[in-house]
């Protein structure tokens, strides 16, 4: 007889659960016998945040539903009341405002890891258009949450960015009408864009994550080479370059959070604010029909394709600029998720493509930069050139990809991981 | 690739520095204000109570918080700051240190009296800024097309009275010369410069000497105060400014020092933890490596 | 396997579960401290202290026999302030033995100077909580000693319509109703002969706002200049 040790009941417990729930199971698949490659970097902490992220908006969120009053006449007063009156209520409102800024910026940088790794590739192009839609339900998600406040910046980004769905054609007008259920934005837009943001979107949100992970646990992650590591197995059929995601990536990801977190509470408990960036002035006036603000801007997370909105100044084959600008904007956000079948190079990282594909990256990152800095000032006739610019070279970066990444000499990668 | 990202985004940033218009309007005198300054901060209250509450309200702050941050007791505050508000409105007998900081001016009274009532000040420091609260409050002058009698070169055609007048005495806009000035605001063509102590205002002459280089000159202005009208001496009236413009960046955002010294608690845990967490990240990567 | 390999995987695995133990017990802490605004900010917020902030009652408008009305409230819920008969005070201290506590020995349902046979601060005045100990029903106040349909022996006090439960002028409650305990009495001071403030104890009547009347000074009445 075996002797009685402390751990006993639990192991006990466990293989009663395993038999009724895959368990042990799950766990083994996705962490302890998930095998990663070992050569992940620094951009390859940015999907575990962006999920600490997404944790931490729906908490945050959920509380600040505690206290918040959908309406127009309450909405302002019920944040000011959060702010003021609820304890702790400006940390939990502060967290969410600065978490939707981390969630964007993490984001964009693990898109940027994907486009530099061609982490976007063969087999992952499913995973890749997963996470494509993931970023629209999060453009989406971000723009009815800052109406929640009902300031006056919130008032007047909501109403240039319905009037968008004005610009198409025949419908437009009823379409905008429709949207806002109202002949403007009022508390009926706000109480439907509340239950979009707390409820649908959230709910969307989750999934799709949820199938990006089931996804990418299928297919295998990429690596900072762009070698598939399944190439080489060992004899019991695990990838020779490879380390069990846990322990070893477990704890990688926990310092990285941990660090993530220092950069985040900084923030958080000294300049919430950002200085504008964040949390915009005019947004502390409540809203006003009457008064729009000097200078109308999106969060900082949407200026580049605001930028590219407001660069598209000429009518074409007869329709408005306006319907354009619609049009160039929803392309840019669009335009990656064709990037699987836009790459031609034989290689899929950055590491062994040629000098055209390193340049255009590097310029796309440029343009992005500048057309976001643009989209958070005014226009003037310069700024608006130097915009046309950007948004050709971010358009470039995509479509003369079929072309520079077959003509370019590309470095022949390693077999194994370097 | 590390390189490659950290190349773009340094000619970004370049680029977008560059790429950035001249902002200008008024240039405001600089002021830095001090939440840690509580003698500052309750002469604010008493003065913002006393000259300002009577039409702006700060209808999202309560005294009690207030009296708490700012070290006052609650029965002094009560006996000498609260307003009535809506107490007497809302069918109570008097004002309670949970109120909030309400006007007792009826809105109807207040459209009658000045044509809209006036606004809410609770974040107007968040808005325009601490300086420009500041800057406003000194920069009244005479001006008898004004209803009010006044005019203001912070907020122009400013729809109110200088209620401050009594301890500022009533200032006056004054001549003294012309200068040679070098931005000219194209708003409307005039000129809102400051100067060292002095607003140049109005552009009355441009291109005297001609050339390649023409010398744009306004009018130079001062403010000065009618003598025996003042209760304050000029320094006292600036820090009374000061103290009422500290106040409101309080009331602007009343967490803010609280949060901070959370803060440092907070960020030296994480510190903390992150030096654990590395010490195990290295321990296991032993293994790869 | 070498013996000095075999050493130094000892040390390293008594390492990694030292590291394991100290990251988990500080990940912990940082849980908790995580938590403490979540928690906290469910308890009430300045809004709801000063919704419950003490109220004041005038007393003088209640006669002998009567109710306060109209009824006020104290932290949302109905507070009875009743004038008793010299005949209801003088029958509140004999012995009752339907009572279920007629002592008050119960001490959390009244303050110390409301344990006695009137269960207030005055034998004619009481003041007490109108929300009955059963399931947080407000009783009704039956003043009158006279039969009643809930009981033919009735002697004035309160019933509650939801479950039947009694309580008398004193809010004792009865034996045998649903009810578990008394009536609370709520924490409560004389500003004056007619004037009580709900909420308060005598001790801390001045800082929530009752009798304070410090010197104001020249030009910071608020009064003045409203």
């Amino acid at each position: 007889m075996a002797e009685p040790s402390p751990a006993r009941p639990l192991v006990r417990l466990l293989a009663w659960v395993d038999e009724r729930f895959p368990l042990s199971e799950t766990f083994e698949y996705h962490a302890s016998k998930y095998h990663a490659p070992k050569n992940f970097n620094f951009w390859y902490y940015f999907g575990v945040l962006a999920l600490v992220i997404l944790v931490m908006q729906l908490l945050t969120g959920l509380w600040l539903t505690m206290s918040y009053v959908p309406s127009g006449e309450g909405a302002f007063a019920s944040v000011e009341y959060i702010m003021r009156d609820v304890e702790y209520g400006d940390i939990i409102r502060l967290a969410h405002s600065t978490g939707a800024s981390a969630f964007f910026a993490v984001i964009y940088l693990h898109m940027f890891r994907a486009l530099a790794y061609g982490s976007y590739r063969k087999p992952r192009e499913l995973l890749w258009l997963i996470g494509m839609a993931i970023f629209l339900v999060m453009m989406a998600e971000g723009f009815f949450g800052y109406l929640l406040p009902w300031g006056n910046m919130s008032y007047w980004a909501g109403q240039v960015i319905v009037s968008l769905v004005g610009a198409v054609p025949f419908v437009g007008e009823e379409l905008m009408t429709w949207v806002r259920g109202d002949f403007g934005i009022s508390d009926i837009t706000l109480n439907r864009f509340f239950a979009l943001h707390v409820v649908a979107l959230p709910i969307a949100l989750i999934g799709l994550v949820f199938v990006h992970i089931v996804a990418l646990h299928h297919v295998g992650s990429n690596n900072p080479d762009g070698v598939e590591i399944k190439a080489n197995k060992d004899d019991n059929g695990i990838p020779l370059d490879s380390i069990p995601f846990h322990p070893y990536y477990t704890v990688h990801d926990f310092q990285a959070t941990v660090a993530f977190l220092i950069v985040f509470c900084a923030i958080l408990f000294f300049v919430p604010e950002m200085f504008g960036y964040f949390l915009e002035k005019p947004n502390f006036e409540q809203a006003d029909p009457l008064k729009t603000p000097d200078l109308i801007v999106p969060v900082w997370y949407y200026t580049p394709f605001y930028s590219m909105l407001r660069a598209t100044t000429f009518p074409l084959f007869g329709v408005a600029a306006k319907f354009w600008g619609l049009v160039v904007m929803g392309a840019a956000v669009m335009m990656p998720a064709v990037l699987p079948w836009l790459d031609r190079s034989p290689v899929k990282s950055i590491r062994y493509k040629g000098l055209i594909s390193k340049f255009m990256l590097a310029l796309l990152v440029v343009s992005f930069f500048i057309l976001g800095y643009l989209g958070t000032i005014h226009a003037t006739p310069l700024t608006t050139g130097i915009a046309q610019i950007g948004t050709l070279i971010y358009f470039a970066y995509f479509i003369l990809m079929p072309w520079y990444t077959r003509i370019e000499k590309t470095k022949t990668p390693p077999e194994r991981l370097t | 690739m590390t390189r490659v990202a950290l190349l773009g985004a340094g000619v970004a940033c370049v680029l977008a520095w560059g790429a950035g218009g001249a902002e200008s309007s008024v240039e405001l005198e600089p002021m830095e204000p001090n939440l840690r300054d509580l003698p500052s901060l309750q002469r604010g209250m008493t003065l913002y109570v006393n000259y300002c509450l009577g039409c702006h309200s700060l209808k999202f702050q309560r005294y009690e918080r207030t009296a708490d941050d700012l070290g006052i007791p609650h029965d002094v505050a009560l006996a000498n700051l609260v307003f009535p508000g809506r107490a007497r409105a809302e069918g109570r007998d008097g004002p309670a240190i949970g109120d909030l900081m309400h006007t007792a001016m009826p809105p109807e009274r207040a459209q009658q009296w000045f044509g809209k009532p006036p606004p809410d000040l609770t974040m107007v420091d968040r808005v325009r800024g601490t300086a420009w609260v500041y800057n406003m409050l000194k920069n009244f002058y005479v001006d008898p097309k004004r209803d009010f009698g006044f005019n203001n070169r912070v907020y122009e055609n400013i729809g109110m009275p200088h209620v401050l007048v009594g301890l500022q005495g009533v200032p006056r806009l004054k001549e003294t010369g012309l200068k040679a000035v070098d931005i000219l605001d194209g708003k409307d063509g005039l000129l809102r410069k400051r100067d060292g102590g002095e607003f140049v205002t109005s552009v009355t002459a441009s291109d005297e000497v001609g050339g390649e280089d023409p010398v744009i000159r306004g009018k130079r202005y001062v403010l000065e105060v009618d003598p025996g009208t003042a209760a304050m001496s000029p320094e006292e009236f600036d820090q009374a400014a000061y103290d009422i413009a500290n106040f409101l960046h309080y009331v602007g955002d009343p967490g803010r020092l609280d949060r901070q010294r959370l803060g440092l608690w907070v960020l030296g845990f994480l510190v903390g933890l992150f030096v654990l967490a590395t010490l195990l990240n290295r321990e296991y990567w032993k293994d790869v490596h | 396997m070498s013996k000095r390999r075999e050493e130094a995987d000892a040390t390293s695995k008594g390492r990694r579960k030292f590291l394991i133990g100290m990251t988990s017990a500080a990940s912990t802490v940082g849980a908790i401290g995580a938590a403490v605004p979540f928690v906290k900010s469910w308890t009430p917020s300045a809004k709801a202290r000063s919704a419950g902030a003490p109220k004041k009652a005038d007393i003088a408008r209640v006669g002998p026999g009567e109710l306060l009305s109209p009824i006020p409230s104290w932290r949302g819920k109905p507070v009875f302030v009743v004038r008793r008969t010299p005949e209801d005070v003088e029958r509140l201290a004999t012995e009752n033995p339907e009572l279920a506590d007629p002592e008050s020995e119960d001490l959390a349902r009244q303050p110390a100077y409301a344990r006695n046979a009137w269960r207030s601060r005055s034998p004619e005045l009481g003041v007490y909580v109108g929300i009955c100990t059963h399931l947080g029903c407000s009783p009704k106040y039956f003043g009158e000693a006279k039969p009643e349909d809930f009981a033919s022996d009735w002697e004035g006090g309160f019933y509650c319509p939801c479950h039947a439960s009694r309580f008398d002028l004193a809010g004792r409650v009865v034996k045998g109703v649903p009810a578990p305990d008394n009536l609370e009495v709520p924490p409560y001071s004389y500003l004056s002969d007619t004037e009580i403030i709900i909420g308060v104890d005598e001790d801390t009547v001045a800082a929530a706002g009752g009798d304070v009347h410090l010197a104001a000074q020249p030009g910071e009445d608020p009064e003045e200049i409203a």
